[in-house]
């Protein structure tokens, strides 16, 4: 049989810009999210907090609580101990003697950061339980907070005192091709850097904030969890888990779902507590997040300290590298965090062909403050963003321009696929093309020369550009590489795809859209393969009952991973309707072609049967081949063979007023390549958001805690998203190159424009900013910061002379505008949230 | 997130009003846009027992040449100041000023009234008719009286209205063709100034108002002083934190916003005077 899927090219159904189905729904505000869910009789939970970084509790009296109009029953942390089979659960254990500190949905004896629940109030509405909370009267001892991560690692207060330590792991890879290899290749190196970068921490502030609802069954135990969350199967395991029920007395579903970025790739209290409440009371118990509550208690993400040394040769060629972080965990491990920085050790020579030579050591410690765990690119935008800045060190250092220094360290678009000297293989990838590309749109050579104008002497303003390229290691992933990571879980995905007797086509997924355009992605995938329009398609998704078996939402997994699952699933419909197609016609399957949404018997056009006729006599069963099963559906579980590595360049171009230190972005350009775009629009949305998502780090976002542990961000007003008027327009282009690894070609790109867009901007501000001796700017570069470091660099006597010249900003030999493929030049303003993985 | 309990009522009229909240005396407020006041009471920072609602009393709002000045009516909407014809005619400063308010869901629904008896200095209408000398008007329950905008504003949120006193008009003197410039420095558009410069230039006449940079708005009259005396907008803006006593926080040290004032107040003098 020869089967045909539509053109991939022209005139087919992938790569068409189709609107998305989700979106009539969101717009008009039909689709319901877990807080607009109608749940009579349902109990409102909220949580007595602690107000204190780290403290003891020596009392907690709830009798004035329980005693107030429509308050139902206020329970302490010991109340419900009986209620827990097991602690919260952390599912990726990286080193063996790991220290994991017991963690309960409701602390017992001292709290540990500012939000930590210690109290539960359950009353008949919202107003009053909130109203209750104020009335419970706790004594606190109050303890030393640890806020910084070298002091916690001096254990000079110890946070959980039965661990004896502050320090949860230290995870090594060293790759050497000979013993001895790095710290040789660093004696020998003709240049050298030794960079020190700091990733602030951050709140994800998805724009839905937190919801949960329990719903117990009368009678028999079972108990349907509603919940604001990107993960229903893995949360319907782990709270089976952590509440010792059974798992399929559990339903999980995920309603629609206002974006998470990780934030809801977690096992939460909340969630617990809901749960554990409702079967206790057998009513159904809901609550609904504070805004301020999303700043405290909801994870927050990044929070390391890097140092990343490289060695390179005279050409300039990077020949070495060590890395030491210390990443920040907060007061407990949440479900995934151990692994995140984890995620990066393999990413740290970004697109850079390193031999092996390559030593890398993690040390996680806790603080007092709200845990951490994944966050839009978990691991990959902190190496990233430390291999882009430190390249840019490193041509400075050598005196060559920064795209030069990067074109001579490229992996080779012939080497692919590539085995890199940590033993992964990237499946495919051009760099030089898409560097290329970004040079276009971003008229690199332009402003070179405008700089040599632009930043003399005296100058108010000055211009900079910063590349970054980037690799997303994405489709988490073969579940034999997981185990390797010690990844309590697998990396496949399940899909069903059913084609019902009218032919309309139903598939069931594994992945959870919270925003991402599955329904729209998978419809064009569906209709690609059978003939059929995406019309016709219905996604099913984000319900354990009706899609039991799936591995949920992040990690740029969905598309690489469930969208081939989806593809596969169709490739055996095709493969069953094609056994009652040649039993119809009285031909061999191998005589059939099916092209489309039709057989068709080689050589005889006019004996045809189309896909609708076929469900139709697999649903009737009138007549069908021996032994052939009535219905026609598919279902398959795919394990991927390989991460999926979308890559891209992206190029910023700002002007930095030095008497203030505001930084204006003159230009975004982002070239990202994904493989194959199912529906350029998505790719488009997801490269935006991920953008303005990864600018806000640089130039915004901040979770700020003062010495005692207090968040001073805890609203929109202090915490700093950008708006859609403080963000520039993003130029995209791409270039496809298809992924060898699965058969439609394609790679995730959900974190792209968020692992691309941080290092990129602060290049090009401390590239404006060179000529004054600035080498580097921390994050978030807010004016106040710029100006700082701007004074910093003045007093340590470097001063405008120096830049007088402006040679090292002008010479740039090698680096010319060219002429490109593949070059978009869409213009879209940030005025959208895209929801994306994390 | 949710206010404590609270009881409403509302007025029809400004001396409705007045009455109203000298029978619910000390722990009564006036709600007008409830853009200042709301965010405090439902973050509980604010637990006012009773709101009186002000927001229809339709008679106070408007915007009237009034011969050598305009009088403005305590509920004039931002918006309505951003695109008022005789405003943009008559002060223009005033207008613009009210446009880089929040952002239009807050202009639409944010009073001037509400905004100035607020009296929060990180605001942008307190400095702005500071630095344009208007006078304001308020109703209590012995009849109105006048305050000048210099002899208003007391302390951090703190005016020197009287706790049963309703701000009812603003009477903004006309700029005359006066050059003008307003400095809004701020990391997103819809945020308060980190720092703030409202300026106007006419003649040897300047006025100077600075927003963010104590704990009241600050009419910076050594500017003026120093330009009226020949200085050059260079000197003078030296002078710009001179009346200045501002706080540190997260976007700014005390250092950075007596810096940002002068450099703010030098771009603003000098768009003035192109």
């Amino acid at each position: 049989m020869t089967v045909t899927d539509s053109p991939t090219t022209t005139g087919g159904v992938l790569g068409q810009r189709l609107l998305r189905k989700e979106d009539p729904a969101l717009l008009t505000g039909e689709a319901k999210f877990t807080a607009d869910l109608a749940i009579p009789g349902a109990l409102h939970l909220a949580l007595v907090r602690s107000p204190h970084a780290h403290a003891n509790i020596t009392s907690i009296d709830t009798s004035a609580a329980a005693a107030m109009p429509g308050v139902v029953a206020v329970y302490t942390g010991a109340d419900l101990m009986d209620a827990w089979g097991a602690p919260m659960p952390c599912a990726w254990p990286v080193t063996e003697d790991m220290k994991n500190p017991p963690h309960y949905p409701l602390a017992t004896e001292s709290a540990k950061y500012v939000g930590d629940g210690v109290a539960a109030v359950l009353a008949t509405n919202d107003t009053a339980a909130r109203d209750a909370v104020e009335a419970v009267d706790v004594t606190w001892e109050p303890l030393e907070a640890v806020v910084d991560l070298e002091d916690s690692l001096a254990d000079r207060v110890v946070i959980h005192p039965d661990l004896g330590t502050n320090r949860s792991y230290t995870w090594d890879l060293k790759v050497e091709a000979e013993e001895g290899a790095v710290d040789r290749a660093f004696a020998d190196a003709a240049f050298t850097v030794s960079e020190r970068y700091v990733q602030q921490r951050l709140i994800p502030m998805a724009m839905e904030p937190r919801a949960v609802a329990a719903v117990p069954q009368p009678f028999g135990g079972d108990i349907t969890l509603y919940s604001a969350t990107q993960i229903p199967h893995i949360l319907k395991v782990m709270s089976a888990l952590t509440l010792g029920i059974p798992e399929h007395q559990v339903r999980v579903v995920a309603p629609a779902v206002g974006g998470g970025f990780g934030s809801k790739l977690n096992v939460y209290a909340e969630e617990l507590l809901c749960m554990a409440l409702a079967r206790k009371h057998a009513v159904p118990v809901r609550w609904n997040e504070t805004r301020s509550e999303n700043a405290q208690a909801t994870i927050q993400g990044r929070g390391q300290i890097q140092h990343i040394e490289l060695a390179a040769d005279a050409d300039g060629k990077v020949v070495a590298m060590r890395v030491r972080l210390l990443a920040d965990m907060g007061a407990y491990l949440q479900l995934v965090a151990p692994g995140i920085p984890l995620l990066g050790a393999f990413l740290y020579a970004g697109v850079y062909d390193l031999p092996q030579a390559y030593d890398f050591s993690c040390t996680a410690v806790f603080t007092t403050l709200t845990p951490t765990d994944a966050y839009r690119g978990a691991g990959r935008p902190e190496a990233t963003y430390a291999i882009e800045r430190a390249m840019d060190a490193l041509a400075a250092e050598i005196g060559v321009d920064p795209l030069e220094l990067r074109r001579r360290n490229y992996i080779q678009a012939d080497a692919y696929p590539y085995t890199a000297f940590t033993g992964l293989v990237y499946d495919s990838a051009n760099h030089p093309q898409g560097a290329d590309i970004a040079a276009d749109l971003a008229d690199y050579a332009g402003v070179r020369q405008r700089q040599t104008s632009q930043n003399v002497n005296g100058a108010t303003k000055r211009l900079g550009i910063g590349v970054s390229s980037y690799f997303e290691m994405c489709g988490l992933a073969p579940s034999r590489v997981l185990a390797s990571l010690a990844y309590s879980a697998g990396g496949w995905e399940a899909a069903t795809v059913r084609v019902l007797p009218t032919s309309k086509v139903q598939v069931v997924t594994g992945s959870t859209p919270h925003g991402q355009g599955h329904e729209t992605a998978w419809s064009m995938i569906v209709a690609h393969k059978l003939g059929v329009s995406p019309d016709d398609v219905d996604v099913l998704h984000s319900d354990t009952a009706i899609s039991p078996l799936g591995m949920d939402t992040y990690g740029s997994r969905s598309l690489p991973v469930g969208g081939v699952a989806v593809a596969m699933a169709c490739d055996k419909v095709i493969d069953k309707a094609a056994q009652i197609a040649a039993h119809q016609l009285e031909a061999d399957v191998a005589d059939l072609d099916f092209a489309g949404g039709a057989f068709t018997v080689k050589g005889s056009p006019d004996r045809s049967m189309p896909l609708a006729a076929i469900a139709f006599e697999a649903f009737t069963a009138h007549n069908l081949p021996d032994g052939l099963e009535p219905n026609l559906e598919a279902q398959v579980s795919y394990d991927p063979p390989n991460f999926s590595w979308p890559f891209g360049t992206h190029m910023c171009v700002v002007e930095v007023d030095v008497e203030t230190g505001d930084v204006e972005v003159l230009k975004y350009v982002a070239v990202d390549d994904c493989g194959v775009q199912v529906n350029p629009l998505i790719v488009e949305g997801q490269v935006h958001g991920g953008v303005i998502q990864g600018l806000a780090q640089a130039l915004y976002e901040e979770a700020v805690y003062d010495s005692e542990g207090n968040l001073k961000t805890s609203t929109l007003a202090e915490y700093m998203v950008p708006a859609a008027s403080d963000v520039p327009p993003v130029t995209m282009g791409h270039s496809v190159t298809p992924s060898p690894t699965n058969s439609l070609g394609v790679k995730g790109v959900g974190e792209a424009g968020t692992i691309g867009a941080a290092p990129a901007v602060i290049n090009a501000i401390v590239d404006a900013l060179s000529g004054l001796g600035v080498r580097d700017v921390p994050m978030p570069a807010s004016p106040f910061t710029v100006w700082k470091v701007i004074n910093e660099a003045r007093a340590g006597g470097s001063s405008d002379a120096t830049d007088a010249a402006g040679t090292e900003v002008g010479d740039h030999e090698g680096v010319t505008a060219r002429t490109t493929v593949g070059g978009g030049g869409d213009e879209s303003t940030a005025n959208e949230e895209n929801g994306s993985t994390s | 997130m949710i206010p404590a309990a609270f009881d409403y009522v509302r007025a029809g009229s400004a001396e409705e009003a007045v009455e109203l909240i000298g029978q619910h005396g000390e722990e009564a407020k006036f709600l007008a846009g409830g853009h200042s006041l709301l965010p405090l009471m439902r973050l509980r920072l604010a637990q006012p027992s009773v709101l009186v609602d002000i927001g229809r009393i339709s008679d106070l709002s408007y915007i009237r040449d009034a011969g050598d000045h305009v009088a403005i009516g305590a509920l004039t909407r931002h918006s309505e100041i951003e695109h008022s014809d005789v405003l943009a005619q008559h002060v223009p400063l005033l207008a613009h000023a009210a446009s880089q308010v929040g952002d239009p869901q807050v202009r639409h629904r944010g009073t001037i009234g509400g905004s100035l008896a607020h009296a929060d200095p990180a605001s942008d209408l307190p400095a702005t008719t500071l630095a344009l000398g208007a006078t304001y008007v308020a109703q209590g329950p012995g009849g109105t009286r006048e305050i000048a905008a210099a002899d208003f504003f007391e302390s951090f949120l703190m005016s020197t209205l009287a706790a049963d006193e309703l701000l009812t008009e603003i009477r903004v003197p006309k700029m005359d063709g006066a050059g003008w410039s307003f400095q809004k420095f701020n990391r997103r558009a819809q945020d308060w100034a980190i720092v703030g410069v409202a300026a106007w230039r006419r003649n040897g006449a300047a006025g100077v108002g600075l927003v963010n940079m104590a704990s009241t708005p600050v009419l910076a009259t050594s500017v003026a002083s120093a330009l009226a005396g020949g200085a050059s907008i260079a000197d003078a803006a030296e002078q710009a934190a001179a009346e200045a006593d501002p706080t540190a926080d997260l976007n700014a040290s005390v250092e950075y916003r007596i810096h940002l004032a002068k450099v703010l107040t030098r771009r603003a003098l000098e768009a003035a005077s192109a």
